[in-house]
């Protein structure tokens, strides 16, 4: 009872046979191997698989293989361009925005499409902006730096200090 | 040293690059899912897998007699305690492991997993703790020969004799019971592995979540040397590990029954688990119960303390604690304060909850230690109408008299509490903030400030104290340069996030003048790396840290003799400046380190030992004690009992600093873990042994919104006796954090006449105090 599905994935087109059941992370992970799309639950709380679908961030948890038929499909293996790292993967690693990595990616995409919509969002804004998204290491502080040193920077504007304030 | 170097793993972490275990597939890779009981207590009556077994993908389901077949179907935990890796006949807990089924894709497994029938006759469990000691309560260990109770073990230290004396005589002494909640790590990756069993060769490579990769191969080999597992024969992989906080030390039934089934069938078998699975099932944290009491003067001299625990370890002792201390580090509960009476007595008992006791982000039971002293300290403080602050600088152990003794044996390297709480109170304008609650105070606004001025303990240990079932707790180095100047260095211990990568080049760096990028730091393969205890409860810096160190200094002996060779000169003559020797008075005459490291391979000194590469195993002399004083500003709705904490200042001293980005970070994420549990977390289960929160959805991990703003700062006070003066600073704030945050609402609803609630403090436990209390 397998069905074809053809997904654009960074770009790149698949068709593959899933099973109608199967979620659109294991499809990301297992049958594309790109596996830096994490799962960290199994109730649609953490955000580690996050993925744009068609720009928007969803948990890739969630969505069957399915449901991503015909559709595209960005992870955080195709945000770096042949001219260097997004802006965002920079603030992250500019800031301190990870210790293990292990939210990063799904942070990241989260973080893309919340920029895209508001590119110059407050602290409150980046925090209830990533609010689905759970890190276990960084307490945040560093994560919202990053987000705001990525909007400067996609603003074309002069990108804050990333010493750290630590008197 | 103390260079906010930007990380050197990041690079892959941000382009999707990481390798964490269940990344891993391999050829022919079965895949195994767990069937776990519904029950708390009860008697397996059959275990039925056929019509699992004819679900198309599932090659077969392993029960615990089929492990009993080659003695597998018991395991020894990390305190000499004996867990089941499958259960022959009972289950103690619920989301015990009773069968696992293997299957050639992971929803097969899952499929297979919901057909297997499993026939339970349902026992009355214990789970309060307090009766679990009861004369009647049911003999839960029937499996312990001549076992009569459900008491573990007893533990004291102190002087109770003293201590007595001095609380019937003091003039003040006051009193608290409190609850440690039993929490959950809960990193965002879970637990997981892909046991490789190769039938050919004998060989077992074992690539799991493990937080003490070498550790686990001489556990591995303990359990499975009888069916010809030797030591040899096995190799530990510890890729990168999404968060680990103590949680990945033990070994968990799944690891063991996914290398029996890989030795069994000669296939990779991957087990990877779910969130859910993974805050049911795996190592709890905490769940002590204190009763904790102060003695002092009126004017508020601190005179004694007195503790008494009871430790709810579940079903088995399951901690991951040095073995000669099954409360681990408790005794470090005299706190930062200068008084020499203490008696502090622990008992410890089995429930049917999930086993552990793990030291989550914790120098093992500091973090209970610290809420028990801080909490009772303020209380102290509220009973003779003083302020906390005060108080605290008055019996603050003083920075000329470290090292200093403590009560309980403990010898604190160096410190400066006074500095350090100062500082904490000049950023936050302490008695500015005073000021304003006063203000609020009579408009019947809910205000609070909340301190906590801890002493940490990490980095263990001292050979003569601490092991590891035996293994002593040293932690090891190894550095090679090869001839063109760069080097490789390898580690016992393994990152989970810390940033070794980065933080041990520093060091090496430091040492040798060779640049921090051009040092390759690996972890987390047992084949390659020399044997170490692993990397928990902030004992890195402190040891293995320590350890590459002294190895580097030994490589910068062996390049003063190349260089005096090179130079022609005695090596008196030489001077060392980091990169390079020269001699005395001619800084032209010099050799660059990457000269001399050429030179070792390509031109050495007659008779000396070619090559450039230096080991070392660094058992430390004593403990280091980090220390730090937080303050918690909090403002809360009287009406619905709302809690928002406005500010968090944390002044850390961890000695020397080697890279304070780094530093800070773990500040800030120590400190998110320290405002869970005392605001959001606890694993709540209901007399039947249910567990009530045991997915994401209910059990509160703090996000971006309920983090406050951190703002950080620091003090340092170098140990003396670590040779680069570090002292480890992971776990300070989840330690420091929770009584500064419980102290801050208590000080708010102080007026009313409140003096302790349990952590987690959540609004309906405010609103119900503040009501308890008649305020309306
Ligand atoms: S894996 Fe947690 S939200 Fe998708
Ligand atoms: S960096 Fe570890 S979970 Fe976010």
């Amino acid at each position: 009872m397998k069905k074809e599905i053809t997904i654009s994935v960074n770009g790149e087109k698949h068709t593959l046979e899933v099973e109608p059941r199967t979620l659109l992370v294991h499809v990301i992970r297992e049958h594309l191997r790109l596996t830096g799309t994490h799962i960290g639950c199994d109730t649609s709380s953490c955000g580690a698989c996050t993925v744009l679908l068609n720009g928007k961030s969803v948990k890739s948890c969630t969505i069957l293989a399915v449901q991503a038929n015909g559709k595209e499909v960005s992870t955080v293996e195709g945000m770096a361009t042949a001219d260097g790292l997004h802006p965002l993967q920079e603030g992250f690693k500019e800031n301190h925005g990870l210790h293990c990595g292990f939210c990063t990616p799904g942070m990241l995409m989260r973080a893309a499409e919340l920029l895209e919509n508001n590119p110059n969002p407050t602290e409150e804004e980046i925090r209830w902006g990533i609010s689905g998204n759970l890190c276990r290491c960084t307490g945040y502080n560093n994560i919202v730096k990053a987000i705001q040193y990525a909007g400067a920077k996609m603003r074309g504007e002069e990108t804050p200090s990333t010493e750290p304030e630590f008197v | 040293m103390g260079h906010s170097l930007k990380r050197k793993e990041d690079a892959r972490f941000i382009q999707g690059k990481g390798h964490y275990v269940d990344d891993i597939q391999l050829p022919g890779m079965l895949h195994m899912d767990i069937v776990r009981s519904p029950y708390a207590y009860a008697k397996i009556k059959s275990i039925n897998a056929e019509e699992a077994l004819k679900i198309p993908g599932v090659v077969a389901v392993v029960t615990g007699k089929d492990l009993e077949k080659y003695n597998l179907h018991w395991m020894p935990t990390l305190m000499s305690d004996t867990q089941m890796v499958l259960p022959t006949d009972t289950v103690m807990y619920q989301a015990q492991e009773v069968a696992a089924v293997i299957a050639t894709d992971r929803y097969a497994a899952r499929d297979g997993k919901e057909a297997v029938m499993v026939e339970y006759e349902p026992m009355k469990p214990v789970i309060d703790p307090y009766k679990s000691l009861a004369p009647d309560a049911p003999v839960l260990r029937t499996d312990k020969e001549g076992k009569k109770d459900n008491h573990i073990w007893h533990w004291e230290v102190g002087d109770k004799e003293a201590t007595e004396k001095l609380f019937s005589e003091a003039e003040v002494v006051v009193k608290e019971q409190m609850h440690i909640p039993r929490i959950h790590v809960a990193s965002i990756e879970t637990c997981g592995c892909v046991a490789d069993y190769d039938k050919i060769n004998n060989h077992l490579t074992m690539y799991m979540t493990t937080q003490a990769p070498h550790a686990i191969r001489t556990v591995i080999a303990l359990v499975a040397g009888h069916v010809g597992l030797t030591e040899e024969k096995i190799r530990v992989i510890s890729p990168d590990i999404g968060g680990g906080f103590g949680g990945k030390v033990p070994v968990y039934p799944g690891y063991v029954i996914a290398i029996a089934v890989s030795f069994l069938v000669g296939k990779p078998v991957k087990w990877v688990e779910d969130r859910s699975e993974n805050l049911q099932a795996d190592s709890f944290a905490r769940d002590y119960h204190i009763t904790v009491e102060m003695a002092g003067t009126k004017a508020g001299k601190i005179l004694g303390t007195r503790f008494k625990i009871l430790a709810d370890h579940g079903y088995t002792d399951a901690a991951a604690n040095p073995s000669k201390f099954p409360t681990g580090m408790f005794s470090i509960g005299t706190g930062s304060y200068d008084y020499q009476t203490t008696f502090m007595e622990a008992d410890a008992v089995y429930t049917n909850k999930p086993p552990g006791g793990v030291a989550y982000r914790c120098s093992f039971r500091v973090t209970e230690a610290v809420h028990a002293i801080e909490r009772i300290t303020d209380r102290f403080a509220f009973e003779i109408g003083k302020d906390p602050a005060a108080l605290r600088m008055e019996n603050f152990i003083k920075k000329e008299d470290f090292p200093w003794k403590s009560p309980t044996g403990w010898e604190y390297d160096s410190g400066d509490y006074h500095a350090g709480l100062k500082l904490a109170m000049d950023t936050v304008g302490y008695d500015e903030l005073r000021k304003e609650q006063a203000e609020k105070r009579k408009r019947g606004e809910l205000m609070g400030i909340g301190i906590s001025t801890f002493t940490e303990i990490v980095g263990a240990g001292p050979s003569k104290d601490f092991d590891i079932l035996g293994i002593k707790m040293f932690d090891s180095a190894e550095i090679r340069v090869h001839p063109t100047g760069k080097a490789i260095a390898r580690f016992g211990t393994k990152s989970q996030g810390q940033g070794h990568e980065t933080t041990y080049a520093q060091i090496i760096a430091e040492e040798l003048g060779i640049p921090a990028e051009n040092i390759q730091v690996e972890e987390g393969d047992t084949d390659t790396a020399p044997y170490g205890l692993g990397t928990y409860a902030s004992r890195s810096t402190p040891t293995a840290g320590a350890a590459a160190a002294v190895a580097a200094r030994k490589l910068r002996d062996k390049a003063r003799k190349i260089a005096a060779y090179l130079l022609e000169v005695s090596e008196d003559d030489l001077e060392w400046e980091p990169g390079k020797f020269f001699v005395k008075g001619a800084p032209e005459k010099a050799k660059t380190i990457q000269e001399i490291v050429f030179a070792a391979y390509t031109n050495h000194p007659q008779g000396m030992e070619a090559g450039f590469e230096a080991t070392h195993y660094y058992d430390p002399p004593n403990l280091t004690f980090p220390s730090g004083a937080y303050i918690c500003i909090v403002d809360i709705d009287k009406e619905t009992g709302e809690i928002k904490v406005r500010r968090f200042v944390a002044i850390d001293d961890c000695g020397n600093i080697i890279n304070p980005m780094i530093v800070q970070g773990q500040v800030h994420g120590g400190l998110t873990q320290g405002i869970a549990p005392a605001m959001y977390e606890e694993l709540i289960y209901d007399e039947d042994g249910n567990i009530l929160n045991g997915t994401f959805m209910d059990y509160l991990v703090p996000t971006a919104v309920e983090s406050p703003s951190w703002e950080t700062g620091h003090t340092v006070t170098p140990s003396p006796h670590h040779p680069i003066g570090a002292k480890g600073v992971g776990e300070s704030p989840t330690v420091g954090a929770p009584p500064a945050i419980a102290n801050a609402i208590v000080d708010a609803l102080s007026p009313y006449g409140i003096t302790h609630l349990d952590i987690p403090i959540t609004p309906f436990k405010v609103w119900k105090a503040l009501r308890e209390k008649g305020v309306n």
